[in-house]
């Protein structure tokens, strides 16, 4: 009860605070010479009254305080206390003021870390910033508030819905709006840079450290998610072009573009339209994920019970932002004249700049796929989904120049390179790898033709980033290792593939199943209480002619909300995962089974995580080397 | 006549623009083959010719109709007007149960009959999948 009056009250306070920040930035943008420190002071009272609320929303839900009706429809006196404090950003309420909290802590730290910069520039961004964090302020205190009463006061939550019961899925929200929040500071940043003619290399140096930030966040949030969906909705599978996965998978794109953008303005000092459209597009993106999750307008696997006005209140503001980006965008940017000459086609900006197209290409497939049914849905009231296949056919035959352009471009030297002497390699490892891959497929694969060179073009991105970690050892080891994971990520996910194996059967308990490759046996099936949900655990044995194994999925008989869940028993080695989920079905003694095989499932993580590692690594360099 | 450089620029947006249209085309044509057409167990019984287009069938589960067998399950998808006899062996979601809503992808056998290759899993007993609701509203 206090505690969500705390909460509520230092959200108002903290609203109220972002006037002072802008009368001190607007008087101080025009007279002195440095950066009013009262700027900096008010927004760090901005973030601890945020904190302060934020904890409250925390207290609430640790003592189970249900006159608070977030608390009340999302946790239960049983909960364990780990979930009773992730279930505080397991809901559209908390997890807004999570946004708002990362909005501020920010800009906060933005401001401490740009002392060398413009003071113009710092208190613009500083402006811009705040117009988000008040949009979000306005949209908690008005259409979410996490602190509404109930009354009277009820004895016993809803609880929160199991399958969110588990650790990853409960660092994967914070994760990934690190990851979007951080694109806030790119927006931001942006807009004041364009406003000021400020973009420059200095400022690329300083803008990518944000940029990498975010993208190593969205990376690990994305990966977070994508393992969760693996082991817990029971499918087997990390990527199902589900809208709610597209909705993240979008400004990762963007962010990617917008990150080698920076890194050639950096260097050369061009492509500043290209960075100013994706810093914006990248915020936008995530904006819309937020609102396409939290709105009910996706009809996704994922979709929780929502509800669709908030979601008008979140697209209003966003077209406020995108006016005011694209009058700053219009009015401020002028482009200049030598960009478009000074490109020469055999250079490292050359080939960054075709896989960016190439990026906008897949973007755009993305985002084709996820916004056309809700399109057509509107003007024809036809109801439509977009499948797998869409993205498969459209996406993977442009992967190729795509590995092969990121494999041969680090390779390539800024401005231009024209003489390909000491470059043969590039022919031998070509062939070799496309060899190699002849050779995989057309002993274990269909579809020879496509499969070998997409597997060729992987392997070669695979020896060349190798080559790259002997040859050139520490220089550009960061971006190399991102490149090689990348390279692994393909490989692993075209292997992964090509070589599952799976049996879906309906089994009584003694009976077995039987196929040239495996037998599976249902011994025998126990019942478990726990404290909050009774567990029925299968115990099966599999036979795959070189190894048993025992394998024991369990179903989920949660009291609090009401649900089954089955949770899958995997075996991972190395080489290939082993996976069996069993389902029950209303009165009936058939279980339904489903045993998978699953090559290099590890390595699909793996390969993301050196991905990741590769961004924080860059953005270490300096401090390590 | 014109000098060389604006010749190649020429030439540079001509390429960019026929990328542009073929990659547009072929988005379009691929969305065209692929998307899944949503129907309900009236809207079946009404449909002039029976497409060999995978679509999704949506309702809720007729209360005593689910059927196990070792390689199936069979139950009937109704949205109290007409109902659709559906066959299935795959992995059945969690809340599939009986008097529950549904969504079911595959095949039309005929006007009677519908062979799924997917049952769709719902994570909140609650939420009812928008197009189920709709149908449903619509009798």
């Amino acid at each position: 009860m206090i505690y969500s009056s705390i909460g509520y009250y230092s959200l108002i306070f903290g609203l109220c605070v972002s006037l002072p920040i802008f009368f001190f930035a607007i008087k101080n943008f025009k007279n002195d010479e440095i950066l009013d420190s009262k700027i900096i002071g008010f927004s760090f009272i901005q973030l601890i009254l945020v904190v302060v609320s934020f904890l409250g929303l925390i207290i609430s839900f640790v003592i189970s305080d249900f006159s608070n009706e977030t608390v009340y429809n999302n946790s239960h006196t049983t909960k364990p206390l780990f979930y009773k404090i992730s279930g505080t950003w397991g809901n559209h309420e908390g997890s807004l003021l999570l946004w708002l909290l990362v909005l501020s802590l920010f800009i906060f730290i933005f401001l401490l870390k740009s002392k060398k910069l413009l003071k113009n520039y710092r208190i613009l961004t500083v402006l811009f910033q705040q117009v988000i964090i008040i949009g979000f302020f306005i949209f908690l205190l008005d259409s979410s508030n996490p602190f509404n009463h109930v009354f009277p006061t009820p004895t016993e939550g809803l609880g929160l819905n199991p399958i969110l019961q588990d650790p990853a899925l409960a660092i994967h929200p914070p994760m990934l709006y690190l990851g979007y929040v951080g694109s806030s500071i790119i927006f931001s940043s942006v807009l004041a840079a364009t406003s000021l003619n400020y973009i420059s290399n200095t400022w690329a140096t300083h803008i990518k450290q944000w940029v990498l930030i975010s993208w190593i966040f969205l990376t690990l949030g994305i990966l977070l998610g994508s393992i969760w969906a693996y082991y817990e909705l029971g499918w087997g599978g990390f990527w199902f072009w589900d809208p709610v996965e597209n909705v993240s998978l979008m400004p990762w794109l963007a962010l990617t573009t917008l990150l080698h953008c920076v890194l050639v303005l950096e260097k050369r000092s061009v492509l500043k339209s290209w960075v100013i459209i994706l810093s914006i597009t990248t915020f936008t993106l995530s904006m819309c994920g937020t609102f396409l999750v939290r709105s009910g307008i996706l009809n996704s696997v994922h979709t929780f019970a929502n509800d669709p006005e908030r979601g008008l209140f979140i697209l209003s503001f966003l077209f406020v932002l995108i006016f005011i980006s694209l009058f700053v965008f219009f009015v401020f940017h002028k482009s200049d004249k030598e960009e478009i000459i000074s490109f020469s086609l055999f250079s490292k900006e050359t080939s960054i700049l075709i896989n960016n197209w190439l990026m906008m290409y897949f973007l755009s497939v993305v985002l084709i796929g996820t916004v056309y049914p809700i399109f057509l849905d509107v003007i024809s009231s036809e109801q439509i989904s977009v499948g797998p296949p869409f993205y498969h056919k459209l996406i993977i035959p442009f992967l190729i120049p795509f590995l092969i352009f990121m494999a041969v471009g680090p390779q390539l030297r800024w401005i231009k390179s024209t003489t390909l002497e000491g470059k043969k390699y590039l022919i031998f490892f070509l062939i070799v790898s496309f060899v190699i891959s002849f050779l995989i497929i057309k002993n274990f694969g269909n579809n020879l033709l496509i499969n070998t060179v997409l597997i060729g073009s992987a392997l070669y991105l695979f020896f060349i980033t190798v080559r790259d970690f002997f040859k050139k050892r520490l220089q550009s080891f960061s971006q190399n290792l991102a490149h090689f994971g990348f390279s692994l990520l393909i490989l692993s996910i075209l292997f992964n593939n090509i070589f599952s194996n799976e049996v879906i059967t309906n089994l009584k308990v003694g009976e077995s199943f039987k196929n040239d490759n495996f037998t599976i046996e249902f011994n025998d099936l126990r019942k478990f209480e726990e404290s909050n949900y009774i567990s029925f655990k299968g115990y099966f044995l599999i036979d795959d002619n070189n190894s048993l194994e025992k394998l024991e999925p369990e179903l989920r008989v949660y009291n609090q909300p009401n649900i089954i869940t089955s949770e899958a028993d995997i075996k991972i080695t190395f080489l290939s995962d082993k996976f069996i989920t069993m389902n029950t079905v209303q009165n009936e003694e058939y279980f339904n089974i489903r045993y998978q095989v699953k090559p290099f499932m590890l390595w699909i993580w793996i390969s993301v995580l050196l991905i990741a590692v590769g961004g924080f690594m860059s953005l270490f360099k300096r401090k390590i080397l | 006549m014109y000098g060389r450089k604006v010749k190649l620029r020429f030439f540079f947006i001509l390429l960019i623009i026929s990328v542009l249209v073929l990659s547009v085309f072929l988005v379009l044509k691929s969305l065209e083959e692929n998307v899944v057409y949503f129907k309900s167990p009236s809207e079946i019984k009404v449909v002039g010719e029976l497409n060999t287009k995978k679509i999704r069938i949506g309702g809720m589960v007729k209360k005593g109709s689910i059927n196990m067998s070792t390689d199936e399950v069979n139950f009937i998808i109704t949205d109290f007007k007409n109902e659709i006899n559906v066959t299935y062996s795959g992995l059945v979601p969690n809340l599939f149960s009986e008097g529950k809503g549904v969504v079911a992808e595959g095949f039309l056998k005929d006007r009677n009959f519908f062979e799924a290759s997917k049952i769709l899993a719902k994570h909140d007993e609650n939420y009812m999948p928008p197009e189920v609701k709709a149908a449903l509203e619509k009798k």
